[in-house]
């Protein structure tokens, strides 16, 4: 049995026995419009506790705006999101601040604070939600997460001076602080030369095993999709035309399928 | 690592609408669009500012921040505000002399100087300078975090911006205004005396005396803390401009254009009903 199958059987077991509540997210019939922009048209996924889900698709076609409904930065015009099984449509902003802790969020260029240094920007989190902890608490913790991403050597770099791809790995360093029980990345790989994607798609499927996070990845990437991903989503048009892993995939019939492999 | 805070791209509060960047109406728009521009962009501020208003009075409270606002705010302004108040001052005591020299009144100077500088000049220009130096700064600086998704990567580290970036900033704004009023008060009146003894001989002393000469704290406190309001329009005009910013480099740059222009017309105009008010309530 392969991943995906054993993944499949997982979810649909739970799915089963404890209802939506199982997904670590489900988005159900999302719709987002902006201005006379359609953006999602009903889009539907299930992520499962421990599963990493790659969305595919061409540019514009939504990707990040489901990430962004994901995690709250928009509200769906119709439709769902379902966080660890809590709806967050309506929640005010500190409400959905107990949900965001739980998720750890990688923006597509990184969005690191421009005016803290490395070390600063991956204990953001820590100095506002872990009050609990000593300054060298924090401090430890914010060396251990620039260890696992392999910056150790950058704590008091500011991120104007790193690579691009230096400033992703800082960003998941600072997505993981709270340790999240579900990841989100907007285009990992974005940007970067084909040997930082690969170092990258690595650290990130490494973090994946030490963690068990539910991820979803969002790239055009197929490459990088194929070898961090449980499950594939082909996003078109605003919705999902196809579900699956890599073989589904090459065996679709769709045209927009066969072509976007093609290109890929 | 040390606690320094961000100085330097908005999410939703999902029970509100989000508000979007849309610039005042032009002047050469049609009366309905003027209308409904006004009227959006009016709407879209009070939301604004109820979003600051709950995120400033639930904890946590961002103290460390807010301290670093106000010496932010309040340090870096001194000089430029001593020195507009010194200017202003000045230039009043010459003004003032040669008309009041033409009316036989010349003993009256001080007092015209000091209720002048300490009543309406030292307020409005500390708040006008104010409007400029931080106005523009806090409108690039949130401008630019926002088109980085800096914002949006605070919020999505459950750190809610309207407390930690609007709020300390419009507090800072609310709380140093009236102490850099002073500071040019101050200025204002010993440049004026300069100005007066190198026409006139006359100490310090005796220019104070005769200044204040009258004078009850009902005549100056209020003048001085109405800088307080145009604090919360400078923050707050500000901030709204900064954080609802679109469009990349040239968002910016509108931000902190708007945040300027809008401040300084909305502080002018607030003097007015405020000034009003106060002759109405204290006088």
């Amino acid at each position: 049995m392969n991943m995906a199958t054993a993944y499949d059987a997982a979810t649909k077991q739970d799915e089963l026995e404890q209802g939506a509540g199982a997904f670590a997210v489900a988005v159900e019939d999302a719709h987002k419009t902006f201005g006379s922009l359609k953006v999602l048209d009903g889009v539907s996924l299930r992520v499962h506790r421990g599963e990493t889900l790659a969305v595919l698709g061409r540019s514009g076609t939504g990707k990040s705006v489901l990430l962004r409904l994901i995690v709250g930065l928009e509200t769906p015009d119709f439709g769902s999101v379902r966080i660890l099984g809590q709806d967050i449509a309506g929640l005010s902003l500190d409400r959905l601040g107990v949900v965001r802790k739980k998720m750890g969020f990688l923006f597509q260029h990184a969005a690191l604070y421009d005016s803290l240094t490395v070390g600063e920007n991956v204990g953001f989190p820590l100095r506002h939600h872990r009050r609990d902890l000593s300054k060298a608490e924090r401090s430890d913790r914010v060396n251990q997460l620039l260890t696992e991403v392999g910056l150790e050597n950058a704590l008091n770099k500011m991120p104007s001076d790193i690579s691009g791809g230096m400033q992703k790995r800082v960003g998941l360093a600072r997505a993981l602080a709270l340790e999240p029980e579900i990841l989100l990345l907007d285009e990992p790989t974005a940007g970067l030369d084909p040997i930082s994607s690969g170092e990258i798609d690595d650290l990130v499927l490494k973090l994946q095993r030490e963690h068990q996070m539910a991820s979803i990845v969002v790239t055009h990437d197929l490459h990088s999709a194929k070898t961090i991903a449980n499950r594939l989503a082909l996003l078109d048009k605003g919705n999902v035309i196809i579900e699956g892993n890599f073989e589904d995939l090459q065996q679709s019939d769709i045209a927009f399928v066969k072509e976007f492999l093609k290109q890929s | 690592m040390s606690d320094r805070a961000i100085t330097a791209g908005a999410g939703i509060d999902s029970q509100l609408p989000e508000p979007q960047e849309k610039p005042l109406p032009s002047a050469v728009g049609t009366g309905a669009a003027l209308d409904s521009g006004l009227f959006e962009w009016f709407g879209n501020l009070g939301i604004f500012s109820w979003r600051v208003l709950k995120a400033a009075v639930t904890p946590p409270f961002e103290g460390r921040e807010l301290i670093r606002q106000m010496d932010d705010i309040g340090s870096k302004s001194l000089p430029l505000v001593a020195l507009a108040g010194a200017a202003i001052g000045a230039v009043l005591s010459m003004e003032v002399r040669s008309s009041m020299t033409r009316f036989g009144a010349t003993s009256l100077l001080p007092s015209a100087i000091v209720f002048s500088v300490i009543q309406e000049m030292g307020p409005i220009i500390t708040g006008l300078v104010v409007s400029g130096r931080v106005g523009a700064g806090i409108g690039a600086e949130l401008a630019s975090m926002k088109v980085t998704e800096q914002i949006d990567a605070m919020e999505v580290s459950a750190v809610n911006p309207y407390r930690l970036l609007a709020a300390t900033r419009i507090v800072a704004c609310i709380l140093m205004l009236p102490l850099l009023t002073l500071a040019a008060d101050a200025c204002g009146l010993l440049t004026g005396w300069v100005a007066q003894t190198l026409a006139e001989p006359l100490s310090l002393r005796q220019f104070i005396d005769a200044g204040f000469r009258g004078a009850t704290l009902s005549d100056f406190l209020p003048p001085t803390f109405k800088t307080a309001v145009f604090g919360l329009i400078i923050g707050l005009i500000a901030c709204y401009q900064g954080m609802r910013t679109r469009g990349g480099a040239e968002g910016v740059g509108r931000a902190a254009t708007n945040s300027v222009v809008l401040a300084s017309l909305f502080v002018i105009l607030a003097d007015v009903v405020l000034v009003k008010l106060i002759l109405v309530i204290f006088h």
